[in-house]
Parts: C-alpha cells; sequence; structure tokens
C-alpha cells in the first residue's frame, strides 16, 4: 500500500513536471511564431524600396550617357592638341639645339651639350632624309665635331687634374670615340705625370754616384766654395736638397715612392678600370670587347711602369749598405710592399705585387749577405785587437823575461794573464754581435710586417737565407779563416804569434763543444724555422770547428817547437866541439830553452786543462832521474867507450826501441796542456838530436852535452805526459853524441849533478 | 806476396851514405860509405839477387875517414866519389876524393868470402878533389849520363867543377861559382840536372834552392824560402826537364817547376819528421821515394805532375786492336796522387833513400844505424802502370 501510495505521489509529481514542461515550451513557441509573422512584414517593405532605387538608377544611366555624347568632340580635339603640342616642343629643341651646343660649348658645359646631343642624335638621324632635318644634324655634327676637338685637346693639355680628365673621356665615350684611342691617350697621359713622379724618386738616387765626389771635391778646396758668393748657393741648394743618399733615407724615399708614384698609379688604375672597364660592361659597348682590350692594355702599362718603379727601388735599396739600422730597410719594405698589395687588390691579375715580393725578398737576401760580410769583419777586425793586446804586453815584458829563468815564468804568467779575458770578450763580442745580427734580421719575420707571412719568409728566409747563409755561414768563416792562419803561416813562419793561434784554437773548441749549438738552437727558436729541405747539421759545424781547433793547436805546437828547435840548433851547429873547454855550468842556451818551455806551459795552462799523465810520485824527477842516470846511462856509456864491441850500442838501443812505441814528432796532439807541452818537447829534442848526429865531438864536447841533457832531464821531466820519453830522447842525444864523440870519456854523474844543482 | 817481403841487410857501423852503382846496369848493385870515428870505414858494396832473394856483400876499406856522401860513376863502375871527415890535431876536416875499387874485389869475395870480410881490400885513391882555396865539402856530383870525366863538388859555399883527366888520376879545377849573401852561406847538396845537355845544376843551401848555368857558372834562379826550415835534398824529373823535387826540415816534399817559382806545384806532407832524401824513379817519374828521420820511408805515386799524367797512353795499335779497350781507358778518371806504401822497417833516422840503376821497380834505403833494406815497388802498382 505504501508502495502504492508512493507509487501514486510519484506519479503525481511526475505529471506535474510534465505538465509545466509543456506549459514552458508552448510558451516558446508561441513567440517564435510572432517573430515570423513580423519579419514577414518587413521584407516586404524592403521589396517596395529596392523597386525604387532601381527605378532611379536607370534613370541616372540614362542622364550620364546622354552627357557623354554632348562631351565626346571636345575630348577628342584636346587631346590632338596636346600631341601638337609636344612635337612642336620636341621640334623647337631640334631646331634650338645647335645654339644651345653652341652656348654650351662657350661655357664649358661639354656634359651637358654631349647629354643633348645624345638625345637629339636618333630623332636626327631618323628624320635626315627631310632637308631641314639635315641642316640641323650637320650643324650639329659640326659643333660636336668642335666639341670632341676641345675636348681632346683638354685631353692632351697636361695641365687637367685626373677627375678632369676622366670626364673627358667619359664624353669622348660617349661621343663614339674610339675606345682604344682612347685608351692609349689616357694612358699616355696619365703615364706622363708617373713619369714625373718617377723622375723626382730617381732624382734622389742619383745624385748619389756623384754626390760623394761633389762632397770630396768641396772639401778637398772648400775655401772656392764657401767664398765665392751667388754660385755656392745654387750649388748648395742642389746638394743639399737630392744630394747624398744619406740625407733622404730609405724609409722616406719609400715613402716618397708610396704617396706620389704608387697612389697615383692606383688612381689611374681606379679611374681607368671605372671609365673602361666597369663603365663600359654595363654600357652599350659592352659588346666591342672593350673590357679585354682595355685590361689588356692596362696590365702592359702598369708593369710597364711598375718595372722602372721597382727597378728605382731597387737601386735604392742596393745603396743601403750600412747594417746599423734595419729596422728602418725592414720598414720600407713593409711599406713598399703593404702598398703595392693596394694595386694587387686592384689589378688582381697582375704581376706586379709578385714582383713586388720579389724585390722584397732579393733585398732581405741581400741584406742577409751584408750582415754576414759585417760580421766576418768584426770577427777579422776583434781578431786583429786581439793580436795587438797580444803585442803590447809581450814588449813590455821582454825585459824582465830574460832575467832569471825562474822569475821568466812568473813574468810570463802576467803576459799572458790576459788570456782567458782574451778569450772570453772575444768570443762574448762575437755571441753578442751575432745576436745583434738575429734581431735585426728577425725584424723580417715579424708578425706587424706585411711580408712576413709570405711562405718565403716563414720558411726559405728563416732556414736558408738566416741558418744557412748567415749562422752556418759564418760558422764556417771562422773555422776557414782559423785554418788559414795555419797555412799562411806555415811557410813564412810565425807571422801569426803563437798566442793567437793558441788563443783560436780555444775559440773553436769551445765552439765545438757549446757555442755552436747554441748559436744554433738560437736560431732555430728565433726563427721557429720548420726545415724542409736538408740543413747543415749541427754535428757537422761542430766536427769542422773541432778540426780547426786541432789544426791551430798542432799548428802552435809546431811554430812553439820550431822556435825553441831553432835556439837548439844554432847552439850545436855554431860550436866547436871537438876543441871545446871543460863543461864548467850548463849552457846559457838550455837555461833559455827551460826558460821558455815554462812560459809556453803557463801559457797553454791558461786556455787548457792539466790534462792526465802517466802516473809518478812526487819526488818521480828525482828518483827516475837517478836511475836513469846511474844505470841505463852509465852502462851504456861504458859500452859505447869499449873498444870491443861497437855492435854493443846498436844491440842496446835497438833492444830499447823494440820494446818502445814508434814516437811521431810533428803529431796531432790532445786538447791539453800536457799533451801540448809533450809535442813541443818531442820536436825540440828530435831536432836536437838530428844535430848532435851531424857533428863530432871531442871528450869535453860529449860531456857538455850530458850536462846539458841532464839539466833539461831535470827540467823537462814535469812537462810531459809520458816522462819516459824525455828520458828516451836525451838518452838517445847522449848516446848519439858518444857515437859522434874521439875520444868519449864521460863525465862522472857526481859531477853532472853539481854543475845542473849550481844551475 | 813472398817475392815483395823487404830484403834487409845490417852493417856494424852508422851509416848514412847510399847510392846505386849508375853505370852498373846488369846487376843490382849499391854502394853503402859507414860513418865511424873509431874503426877504420868501409864500402859495402851490396848485390841483390833478385831471383833468390839474397844479398851478396862485398866490404872495401875506406881509411880515410868516415863517409858523409858518396857517388859512383856513370862511366866507370869501378870508380866513385865520397866526401868524407878526416879528423887531424883535433881538428875535423871534410874531404872529398875520387876513388877506384880494387879490380877483383868480386872475385875475390867468392872464393871465400870469410876472407874478405877480414881482410878486406882497400880503395885506390885516384885523386883528391881538394883545393887549399875551398873548405869543407858537403858532397860530390857526377855528370849524368857523362863520359865520367867532369865532377862538381860542393864546398862550403863555393861550386867546384873539376874536369878529371889521365883516367881519373887528375883533377883540376875548370870553373867555380860562389855563393853569396850575408851570414854563413853553405851548400847543404844540390844535383847536376840531366837536362838541358847537363848545363844546369841545382843546389840546397839552408831555405832556398838555387839554379846555376855551368856554362857561365851564374845563377839562374832562386827559389827562396822553399822550404820553412832547411831544404835537405833535391832531385830532378829525368823525364820534364823543369820539374824539380825538394825536401826538407818542414816535413814537407815539394815539386816545383823552376819556370814559375812563386809557389810549388804540389807539396806533400805525409811525413812526421824532416825529410832528408828524395828521389824520382829514373824511368817511371810518377814514382817518389822519401825517407825521413822518422824511421819512415814513403812511396808516393804523383801521377799529375808526372810526364804521364794520364796513366799510360795507349798506343795507336791497341787503338786499331780493339776498340773497347780504347773506351775503357777513356772512361778512366784522370789518376789521382796517392801515397803507395810507407816502409816502417828502419828503427832510425833514414838519411838516404836509391832507386836501383838496375831494376827501375826496386829500391834501397839505409838507416843511421846501418840498416839497409830492400823494397820493391807493389806488383799491383807495377803493372798498373805497366799495362
Amino acid at each position: 500500500m505504501d508502495q502504492e501510495t508512493c507509487m501514486v505521489k510519484q506519479i503525481r509529481s511526475l505529471d506535474s513536471d510534465m505538465q509545466t514542461l509543456v506549459y514552458e515550451n508552448y510558451n516558446k513557441f508561441i513567440s517564435a511564431t510572432d517573430t515570423i509573422r513580423k519579419m514577414k512584414n518587413d521584407f516586404k517593405k524592403m521589396e517596395d524600396e529596392m523597386d525604387c532605387l532601381s527605378a532611379n538608377m536607370a534613370a541616372i544611366t540614362d542622364f550620364s550617357a546622354r552627357i557623354s555624347g554632348t562631351l565626346e568632340d571636345q575630348h577628342a580635339q584636346i587631346t590632338k592638341l596636346s600631341g601638337v603640342h609636344t612635337l612642336l616642343r620636341k621640334l623647337q629643341f631640334l631646331f634650338e639645339l645647335p645654339a644651345r651646343l653652341n652656348k654650351c660649348l662657350e661655357l664649358q658645359a661639354y656634359s651637358q651639350a654631349v647629354s643633348s646631343h645624345r638625345r637629339a642624335r636618333c630623332v636626327l638621324q631618323q628624320y635626315s632624309h627631310m632637308p631641314s632635318f639635315k641642316g640641323i644634324q650637320d650643324d650639329c655634327h659640326a659643333i660636336m665635331d668642335k666639341l670632341a676637338q676641345e675636348l681632346r685637346q683638354k685631353f692632351r693639355d697636361g695641365g687637367s687634374s685626373a677627375k678632369d680628365l676622366s670626364e673627358c673621356v667619359e664624353l669622348l665615350l660617349q661621343l663614339d670615340e674610339p675606345a682604344e684611342d682612347l685608351c692609349e691617350k689616357y694612358l699616355n697621359h696619365a703615364g706622363s705625370r708617373l713619369e714625373l713622379d718617377l723622375q723626382s724618386l730617381e732624382a734622389e738616387i742619383r745624385p748619389s754616384p756623384p754626390g760623394p765626389a761633389l762632397k770630396d771635391s768641396s772639401t778637398r778646396r772648400p775655401s772656392p766654395s764657401v767664398t765665392v758668393g751667388s754660385p755656392p748657393d745654387g750649388t748648395a741648394k742642389t746638394s743639399a736638397l737630392p744630394s747624398p743618399s744619406s740625407n733622404t733615407d730609405i724609409l722616406e724615399f719609400i715613402d716618397r715612392g708610396c704617396n706620389e708614384f704608387v697612389s697615383s698609379l692606383c688612381l689611374v688604375i681606379t679611374s681607368y678600370q671605372e671609365l673602361f672597364v666597369n663603365h663600359a660592361q654595363t654600357g652599350e659597348l659592352a659588346s666591342k670587347n672593350i673590357p679585354q682590350m682595355a685590361n689588356s692594355k692596362l696590365h702592359a702599362f702598369v708593369d710597364d711602369l711598375a718595372a722602372r718603379y721597382f727597378s728605382l727601388v731597387e737601386r735604392r735599396i742596393k745603396e743601403e749598405k750600412g747594417v746599423a739600422d734595419n729596422s728602418l730597410l725592414v720598414r720600407a719594405l713593409d711599406r713598399f710592399f703593404r702598398r703595392l698589395q693596394a694595386v694587387a687588390k686592384l689589378l688582381p691579375g697582375s704581376s706586379v705585387p709578385q714582383q713586388g715580393t720579389e724585390i722584397v725578398i732579393r733585398a732581405a737576401t741581400e741584406r742577409v749577405k751584408q750582415y754576414l760580410a759585417a760580421l766576418q769583419s768584426f770577427y777579422m777586425d776583434s781578431l786583429t785587437d786581439v793580436r795587438q793586446a797580444l803585442a803590447t804586453p809581450r814588449l813590455s815584458l821582454a825585459a824582465p823575461g830574460a832575467g832569471s829563468h825562474f822569475g821568466g815564468s812568473t813574468s810570463g804568467r802576467d803576459a799572458p794573464s790576459s788570456l782567458p779575458e782574451l778569450l772570453s770578450s772575444l768570443s762574448a763580442s762575437i755571441l753578442n754581435q751575432i745576436k745583434s745580427v738575429l734581431a735585426s734580421v728577425h725584424l723580417f719575420t715579424a708578425k706587424d710586417i706585411t711580408f712576413s707571412n709570405k711562405p718565403y719568409f716563414k720558411g726559405e728566409f728563416c732556414c736558408q737565407g738566416v741558418r744557412e747563409s748567415l749562422v752556418v755561414s759564418f760558422i764556417k768563416f771562422v773555422c776557414q779563416s782559423s785554418r788559414q792562419f795555419c797555412e799562411s803561416a806555415g811557410d813564412k813562419g810565425g807571422s801569426t804569434p803563437p798566442a793567437l793561434l793558441l788563443l783560436l784554437s780555444r775559440l773553436c773548441l769551445d765552439y765545438e763543444t757549446s757555442t755552436i749549438s747554441y748559436i744554433l738552437t738560437l736560431t732555430d727558436e728565433q726563427f721557429l724555422a720548420q726545415h724542409h729541405n736538408p740543413v747543415t747539421a749541427v754535428t757537422a759545424l761542430c766536427a769542422e770547428a773541432r778540426e780547426a781547433a786541432q789544426k791551430l793547436l798542432n799548428h802552435y805546437v809546431k811554430v812553439q817547437g820550431l822556435i825553441i828547435s831553432q835556439m837548439l840548433r844554432k847552439s850545436v851547429e855554431t860550436r866547436d866541439w871537438v876543441n871545446t873547454i871543460e863543461p864548467r855550468n850548463v849552457r846559457a842556451v838550455m837555461k833559455r830553452v827551460v826558460e821558455d818551455t815554462t812560459s809556453i806551459d803557463v801559457q797553454v795552462g791558461l786556455l787548457y786543462e792539466e790534462g792526465v799523465r802517466k802516473a809518478h810520485s812526487s819526488d818521480s824527477s828525482k828518483r827516475t832521474f837517478s836511475v836513469y842516470s846511474s844505470s841505463r846511462q852509465q852502462t851504456r856509456y861504458a859500452a859505447s867507450y869499449t873498444p870491443s864491441a861497437p855492435m854493443d850500442t846498436n844491440l842496446l838501443s835497438n833492444i830499447h826501441k823494440l820494446f818502445s812505441e814508434r814516437i811521431d814528432i810533428f803529431s796531432s796532439v790532445e786538447f791539453n796542456k800536457v799533451s801540448v807541452m809533450t809535442g813541443i818537447i818531442k820536436i825540440s829534442l828530435k831536432t836536437f838530436l838530428e844535430c848532435v848526429r851531424l857533428r863530432t865531438f871531442g871528450r869535453y864536447g860529449l860531456q857538455q852535452i850530458q850536462v846539458d841533457c841532464h839539466y833539461l832531464q831535470m827540467y823537462l821531466w814535469r812537462f810531459v805526459s809520458d816522462e819516459n820519453l824525455v828520458h828516451f830522447l836525451l838518452d838517445e842525444i847522449v848516446g848519439s853524441s858518444a857515437h859522434r864523440c874521439l875520444d868519449p870519456a864521460p863525465m862522472e854523474q857526481s859531477v853532472i849533478e853539481v854543475i845542473c844543482e849550481r844551475g | 806476396m813472398e817475392d815483395d817481403a823487404p830484403v834487409i841487410y845490417g852493417l856494424e857501423f852508422q851509416a848514412r851514405s847510399l847510392t846505386a852503382q849508375t853505370a852498373e846496369t846488369d846487376a843490382i848493385r849499391f854502394l853503402v860509405g859507414t860513418q865511424s870515428l873509431k874503426f877504420d870505414n868501409q864500402i859495402h858494396i851490396i848485390d841483390f839477387d833478385d831471383e833468390n832473394n839474397i844479398i851478396n856483400k862485398n866490404v872495401l876499406l875506406h881509411q880515410a875517414g868516415e863517409i858523409w856522401n858518396i857517388g859512383a860513376s856513370p862511366a866507370d863502375k869501378e870508380v866513385l866519389t865520397t866526401c868524407y871527415n878526416k879528423t887531424s890535431d883535433s881538428r875535423v876536416v871534410s874531404c872529398a876524393a875520387v876513388w877506384r875499387m880494387p879490380t877483383n874485389w868480386e872475385t875475390g869475395s867468392h872464393e871465400s868470402p870469410d876472407d874478405s870480410a877480414h881482410n878486406p881490400q882497400t880503395l885506390e885513391l885516384l885523386c883528391h878533389l881538394d883545393d887549399s882555396a875551398h873548405g869543407n865539402a858537403a858532397c860530390v856530383l857526377w855528370e849524368p849520363m857523362g863520359d865520367g870525366k867532369r865532377v862538381i863538388s860542393l864546398a862550403d859555399n863555393h861550386v867546384l867543377l873539376w874536369d878529371l883527366q889521365e883516367s881519373s888520376t887528375q883533377a883540376t879545377i875548370s870553373s867555380t861559382a860562389m855563393l853569396e849573401g850575408k851570414g854563413q852561406l853553405k851548400f847543404t847538396s844540390g844535383k847536376w840536372s840531366p837536362h838541358h845537355n847537363c848545363s844546369q845544376l841545382a843546389t840546397a843551401s839552408d831555405t832556398a834552392i838555387r839554379g846555376w848555368d855551368l856554362r857561365t857558372m851564374n845563377q839562374i834562379y832562386c827559389i827562396d824560402n822553399a822550404h820553412g826550415q832547411l831544404v835537405r835534398d833535391l832531385d830532378f824529373n829525368p823525364n820534364r826537364q823543369y820539374y824539380l823535387a825538394s825536401c826538407g826540415d818542414d816535413c814537407k816534399v815539394k815539386f816545383w817547376d823552376v819556370r814559375n817559382i812563386q809557389e810549388p806545384i804540389k807539396t806533400l806532407e805525409e811525413h812526421s819528421h824532416w825529410v832528408w832524401s828524395v828521389r824520382y824513379n829514373h824511368s817511371h817519374d810518377q814514382l817518389v821515394l822519401t825517407a825521413s828521420s822518422d824511421s819512415r820511408l814513403i812511396l808516393s805515386n804523383m801521377v799529375s805532375i808526372s810526364s804521364e799524367p794520364f796513366g799510360h797512353l795507349v798506343d795507336d795499335e791497341d787503338l786499331s786492336d780493339g776498340e773497347d779497350n780504347h773506351q775503357e781507358d777513356k772512361c778512366k778518371e784522370p789518376l789521382k796522387d796517392s801515397v803507395v806504401s810507407t816502409y816502417e822497417e828502419h828503427e832510425d833516422s833514414v838519411y838516404a833513400a836509391e832507386w836501383s840503376s838496375a831494376d827501375p821497380w826496386l829500391f834501397a834505403s839505409l838507416s843511421y844505424d846501418g840498416r839497409l833494406v830492400i823494397n820493391r815497388v807493389p806488383r799491383t802498382l807495377k803493372y798498373q802502370i805497366l799495362l
């Protein structure tokens, strides 16, 4: 029930809901019908109005058609009239043209004239069959010819400016002048002006050959040129302005060249191109192949002038001999080069910049050559200085040196004490010079220099130019000139002081050990050279230097040895050994030999290390000496004067020789003091031996030799690497003199010792 | 090669003087003069038997004194000259003399070799080449290729030209020349040129080489400072008349063209001490022998300045024979000067070296200790020169 009631309730509520919905929709429906009805009314009204409008429009159309019909005649008339008017104006222009042209001519308004003429030309051409137009045309032609004439005249005149000129050319071109002629003329004209520039440049160079002569003559006879009033004025002016090249330095020169010649050349090129090439390309002339023709002409022209300019520049560069200020040259070259780049930009196919580069390269290599020469002369000069330095203390010390023989050694120490100083100052100054030269040359490759990034300056210049032909050549020169000292002095006998030989030898040795590699590393670093092509190796140079050092040292040994030899030889040759008196003391010449040897030892010691000698104890001199004298010598003498066996001595000395090595007298020495001294002593003693063998001795002669040899033995052992060598040679000397002795009665060893101790 | 091994002969005495027996062209024979102050000096006649490689010696006594220089007559093989030192009254005098060997020296030795050693025969004195006016003789030179009638002796600073008469028993000075200059000038050695009809002489004194014209006895050229030190010896190129070799104390051997004496045409610096002797081979003038007090003997092949600078010239016959041969020769570059070999058999200074007069490929050298070494030109070089 409840449910039913509930259902009923629900049905009722639903029913009422439906009723309300129906009511609402009904209302809406009614309003919509109202609206539609209203619209229908409106449309009807509009239709009426539209009909009215169309009626009106028809009326308007009708009216306008009527009006245009009335105006048509008048309109046609007006059009015709205006046509006649323009024709008349044109005709008037034509008729007035000759007069106008004349007027333009008078006023020199050429461009206006030309443009007027151009406008009329076609018409005149077209109607030339009519006599009146023909007349006008003739008149115009006559005038234009005149004008062209005038233009040409103006063109030919030198005075007009480039701008005027180009205007002229433009006009003439428009007047159908043959372009080729024009080009030629234009270029001729420009050429003549550039010529002037060149001449003024040349004038700056030319005075240089007569310049110094003029100067000389004026210095030679200064009074007339100064005292005479007016003429010197003129000469002074000429000599002051363009005279010697030093007046205008190269930078100034190049500057002038650039500003005057190159810039006007550029101007010419631009205007020419403007006129004949670019302009023609757009215009009607393009068809006639004019640009090509013009271009080739231009190239020929530029090349010709540039060649002359280059030759001038080159002449000027050649005059730049002094190596003092390289930066000036480099800057000049840079400017020169840079300005040429402008030309290159203007004229892409031209060979000018390439030639310019070549000039720069040539100048650079020339400069390098000059530096080499300067280095070489510097080296020779410093050698002369060293020579003088060596000579001066010598003289002052010659006097005390002759005193007591060990005083000699001390004074000898003073004399060449400057040797190491000289050496170090010499090598330092050479090194400095090389460095400064490198720095100067380095300017060529500086970053801010335009041409430095050319491949030549990056590669070849660094390695071929600087490294090879400057640095390597210089080192080679040093070695070579050192070697020449050995050769030239060889025959004449010591024209070079021995100390210099020693010093140079040390210099070369130093070069071998360090300086060469230092210099080359320095060069390579500075120039960042990548060596594409093979360069001289450091080792080869070092070998050369070592060879030179060896040669010099050998020569030094030879020269010093010969000096001592000469003393010994004279002393042996000039004495009558048969009739000499009993020896009372050591001969002075032996003391002298020891003295000289000592001072040589000191001298060598200043530059060369001690070197190795065969070990001997501090008192070895005494010991070996006593062995030498008491046993060996005595037995030999015994043998030699026992009449029983003349063979024995031979046998003995032969056995001795079997066990001792063969001695090369003039042999190569090592780079140390002991070896050098050994060499010198060897030479001296061998000479002594040979001289002794050529003489005949009396009893006392032999004894004198014994004393002398003992004395030498006492002092010389300390200098040599192997004292046995000295023993052996002295043995030979005494042995030989014993052989050559008529009455070989040797002196008692003790007596000899006493005599020698006494000095 | 065994054949090339040097043959060594030892003398009892020291010796400086060596010569080939110039007139002997069949046997290889050298004469050596000894130097001894205490014993009688000897002249050793060294015969070399080429086939058996054996040396035969004969000794002649030279009692006058120690021999400094020896020269064999080019015409008479029995005749020789020596310069020797004579000591008398504690004075040493250098003399020169012409000697004749005893005729039977050879047979005597063969019969009893022991006897000859113990009881040597004595040289027969033909004549002295001494003149009271002129002093110490340094060397005596025979006229090359002459008839053995003319000799030159160099005494101190004089050149003496002697005529030998009556089979060399008498000598008269035919002309003299004197070296003038400051100081005590002395000739050290000389050489009689075989060219120009034997009318020229070259002498060495101190560092200079001088040429003399023997007809006028005037100096014709002078190479001052030919060597840095003393000039020790000279020799004329046997085939090129203006070419001259010299050696000296500067360890160098120099070759000169006497027409241009400013510069030597060639210099050799192979020795390490004074060079005492230089000798051209008599037939192949590219071979030059030098002896030095560095105890070495050096044989050099100086092709470039010899009379055959391009090697052996091809004969016409060879040309026609084979074109190949000719081509090969043409391809050959000019031969280079070179040291052929260095002989180190000596242990003392070598003062003399001589080519044999009989065998052009053989030479002897003498060192101060009395060692005489006979060597041959290496076979390869010999064939290279001959073929």
